[in-house]
């Protein structure tokens, strides 16, 4: 999708909370990215890369926790994984289903010193 | 907000030529000095400098276990893209306050959006108060196309950037000066990928999916389907000379999305027109009456 912009984001909420927590260098940061969020894995790694040089961040450690894609199914009325937006539902074939889980995009914690 | 795709900076978007403000926040220059002591260091304390002695207690944790380096943990639990989410909230929220309908519309270049918002803005022939924000990397022809159909318009050049995020728009609305219970029509910049993730503020996203591209783009794009609230398969003049099957178009787009909703339309010979200008006002009434 647009991992860049993405890493940038990143980066500034790392940089707000330097300044709120007084840290001068992270060493590694945890991300959570849904597998339905539409973010490329290896191009976020390489966009964080290029936008952490020369920032607090510089050399950090990324590490992406993947969350699963889920859904409700309407027929079923139950869970079911989705794997894909215009997937049907494993157990039924319905196309009416909720996604529940699996956009997220969130920092979850850094390891700092 | 940086732009997505190149990940250009705010410096290149103009709003009506006009550099873009910086956000509060994000446009502050960051400096992290490493501790200087002869500098800052004027708090009381008790601990020694030197630089031989090891003091666990003295990192940032300020605290120590065995075999733990000073090195802390940082819960941050934020959304990537909150920063643009809480500026989209604004704009809801002045929305919603003002009894203002907005629409952001989205498609891939050269679907039709500026010709069809020409035709609705003439169509409508003053019925309604309405304002188009118009988004593109350059030029301000499209703006200079709706100001000619008898609409206020501003436009907003993105440089280099691939979508309007909810900062440019919430500047725009403040040039634009947002009339009470007036319809805003937000032309996004043609791109079917990056605008799907930037919340504006609108009440819903429109896709514009003209019948000379391919049936399966829903599929192929299936985030900006996904977070729209109607399609407009527009150019459907055109389907008599083409090898396009609109059903399976629309069969595609309720796949991705089964809450879609799908008017067909022609800019050109105005079918489906009436349908979209019903639905626009629908949009404008329940504004209004949930005006806070």
């Amino acid at each position: 999708m647009h991992e860049m912009s993405i890493a940038e984001n990143v980066l500034q909420i790392i940089e707000d909370t330097a300044r709120a927590e007084g840290y001068t260098r992270v060493k590694a940061v945890w991300l959570e990215i849904g597998q339905l969020a539409g973010v490329e894995k290896e191009s976020l790694r390489f966009c964080f890369d290029v936008v952490t040089r020369d920032s607090v961040a510089q050399d950090a450690r990324l590490e992406i926790i993947e969350t699963a894609g889920q859904g409700w199914c309407m027929e079923c009325a139950c869970n079911v994984a989705v794997t894909a937006r215009y997937e049907p539902c494993p157990s039924c074939g319905s196309l009416q289903i909720q996604v529940t889980g699996g956009e997220e995009m969130r920092v979850k914690e850094l390891e700092v010193e | 907000m940086m732009c997505t795709t190149c990940g250009c900076g705010i410096g290149q978007t103009l709003i009506a030529g006009h550099a873009l403000q910086k956000p509060r926040k994000a446009g502050e220059a960051l400096r992290f000095r490493v501790h200087n002591e002869s500098a800052t260091h004027a708090h009381p304390h008790d601990h020694t400098h030197a630089y031989n002695t090891i003091d666990f207690g003295a990192g940032p944790a300020g605290t120590h276990a065995p075999g733990m380096s000073q090195a802390r943990m940082v819960k941050i639990e934020r959304d990537i893209l909150s920063k643009n989410n809480g500026y989209a909230d604004e704009n809801r929220r002045y929305f919603s306050g003002h009894g203002i309908f907005a629409l952001n519309l989205v498609s891939s270049p050269g679907s039709g959006k500026t010709t069809l918002l020409v035709k609705t803005i003439t169509a409508l022939n003053g019925a309604q108060s309405l304002a188009v924000i118009e988004g593109d990397q350059q030029t301000d022809n499209d703006a200079a196309r709706i100001r000619a159909a008898g609409a206020p318009a501003l436009q907003i050049n993105t440089g280099k950037g691939c979508h309007l995020d909810a900062h440019m728009v919430g500047q725009a609305m403040q040039r634009l000066g947002l009339r009470d219970d007036s319809l805003l029509l937000i032309e996004n910049v043609g791109n079917l990928v990056c605008p799907a993730s930037f919340d504006l503020g609108e009440a819903h996203k429109v896709v514009i999916f003209s019948v000379t591209e391919g049936e399966d783009k829903p599929l192929k794009y299936p985030d900006m389907f996904r977070a729209a609230g109607l399609m407009l398969l527009n150019k459907c003049d055109l389907l008599p000379h083409l090898d396009f099957d609109a059903d399976l178009a629309v069969e595609n787009a309720r796949r991705v999305n089964p809450n879609i909703r799908v008017i067909r339309v022609s800019a050109t010979s105005g079918e489906g027109l009436a349908e979209w200008l019903e639905w626009i006002k629908a949009g404008c009434h329940d504004a209004v009456a949930a005006k806070q």
